[in-house]
């Protein structure tokens, strides 16, 4: 339960940390938080020879208003977010989902930069950000790119961020008038989700985001299309694991995931005041 | 790597691996052995302590993130003889059994009053989830933490 052994570099701002990931390329793992890393070094699923510490880059920690977007640096820890008054009034959907993440301890030391670069698909705070439709934005050599929040999840553990980037801001769309829930199932307080959901209502239109329903966070489109035509709540939700590959494990099968989501969806819906 | 950590105020200089975890370097290179290590996996909450005033899971932070940080562990919540209010309230409340979870909890307990001055039961009990006790013991911490609580009021 020790990890391996590691060089560890400690990065004075963000193009010192990209400098060293074009350094050490695939050798490489950059640590914030470290509270998803930190674990799967300890089991040795992961054994980094270099571990870049973009912890102190201070300057990747705010929430700022950027216009139509609550603008979060990268490295803001979970519990910044969570009590953020900006983020709680103009996407609480957020604020909510990462209250959910972990417990007191977890969200003092976890990033919301981190916990998106780690692309886990039981994480709870990538379905609030594809139900909001967020933004990411990555650094690297040759500047800054935007990525839509559907384009970044492209495999289990694995993001569009090249092995040259750093994660360096989310842009949550305000929407300060919509409606949402978090649902999150599980059996004991503090434990990943079975399956979770998160549910924004604005107007007619519909964002939905599905916690360990696929290989990655899963978006149920179909949802969103059956709320766009007027379905009501409970005819939606039937719809909610529509195209989804959920995993089986020990908690659940894919038949009990996939029920479980149709109810998440439903009750999200409805606490929304669908 | 060296590494200079301030524990309960005093300020270390050690000379420890990169994966060395800041559990093991308070237990073995500060010679602090009050903070336990329980689960190993960041879910029981025996190995909480304080980083910078707050409560964090000293199993999974490494020891070079907390290099130039304060850290305060069990040992450091007594005034001489004089202990913690928090400390008090688990000693007159009767909050603990054998005892393993205890400094963890401690700490975790006063890192959320820190945070939530006068919690309510409900919120006790949310903010000590992090923490588990297998003496099935809940009923008497939340009483202490509540009482150590009123100490805030």
């Amino acid at each position: 339960m020790i990890p391996a052994a590691f060089d560890y570099v400690r990065a004075g701002s963000a193009d010192e940390a990209i400098a060293a990931l074009g350094e050490y390329g695939d050798e490489a793992k950059l640590i914030a938080g470290g509270h998803s890393l930190i674990p799967l070094m300890r089991f040795r699923l992961a054994a980094p020879a270099y571990l870049v510490d973009i912890g102190r880059l201070d300057d990747l920690k705010y929430v700022r208003d950027g216009g139509d977007h609550i603008a979060i640096g990268a490295l803001t820890r979970h519990r910044d977010v969570e009590i953020n008054a900006d983020v709680q009034s103009q996407c609480g959907l957020l604020a909510k989902a990462t209250s959910e993440v972990g417990d007191n301890q977890v969200r003092h030391r976890g990033t919301l930069g981190g916990a998106i670069a780690h692309g886990d698909p039981a994480s709870d705070i990538p379905s609030a950000l594809l139900a909001l439709r967020a933004t990411v934005v990555a650094k690297g050599p040759n500047g800054e790119r935007e990525i839509a929040i559907d384009d970044f999840f492209t495999g289990f553990l694995e993001t569009a961020l090249e092995e040259t980037e750093l994660l360096t801001e989310i842009r949550v769309p305000k929407v300060p008038d919509a409606t949402w829930s978090f649902q999150k199932f599980n059996r004991r307080a503090q434990d990943w989700a079975i399956v979770g959901a998160s549910v924004l209502v604005n107007g007619d239109q519909a964002g939905v985001g599905l916690v360990n329903m696929d290989s990655v966070p899963f978006r149920s489109s179909a949802v969103e299309a059956a709320i766009a035509s007027g379905a009501s709540a409970a005819d939606a939700a039937e719809a909610a694991a529509e195209g989804a590959s959920p995993p089986a494990d020990l908690n659940a099968s894919v038949e009990y995931r996939q029920h479980l989501a149709r109810v998440l969806v439903r009750r999200g819906l409805e606490e929304a005041g669908r | 790597m060296e590494v200079s950590v301030t524990v309960n105020g005093t300020s270390q200089t050690h000379d420890v691996e990169p994966r060395t975890l800041l559990v093991h370097y308070l237990r073995e290179s500060a010679g602090l052995t009050g903070t336990n290590i329980g689960c190993d996996t960041s879910s029981c909450g025996a190995c909480t302590v304080h980083l910078n005033g707050e409560s964090v899971k000293s199993c999974t932070v490494l020891a070079v993130q907390a290099d130039g940080q304060e850290v305060t562990t069990i040992e450091g919540l007594a005034n001489g003889e004089e202990l913690h209010p928090m400390q008090q309230a688990f000693h007159e409340c009767h909050a603990l059994q054998c005892g393993y979870c205890t400094p963890g909890m401690v700490m975790a307990a006063t890192s959320l009053l820190d945070e939530i001055p006068n919690p309510t039961e409900q919120e006790v009990r949310i903010g000590l989830e992090g923490n588990l006790c297998r003496c099935t013991g809940y009923h008497n911490i939340v009483k202490a933490v509540l009482q150590a609580a009123e100490g805030n009021a």
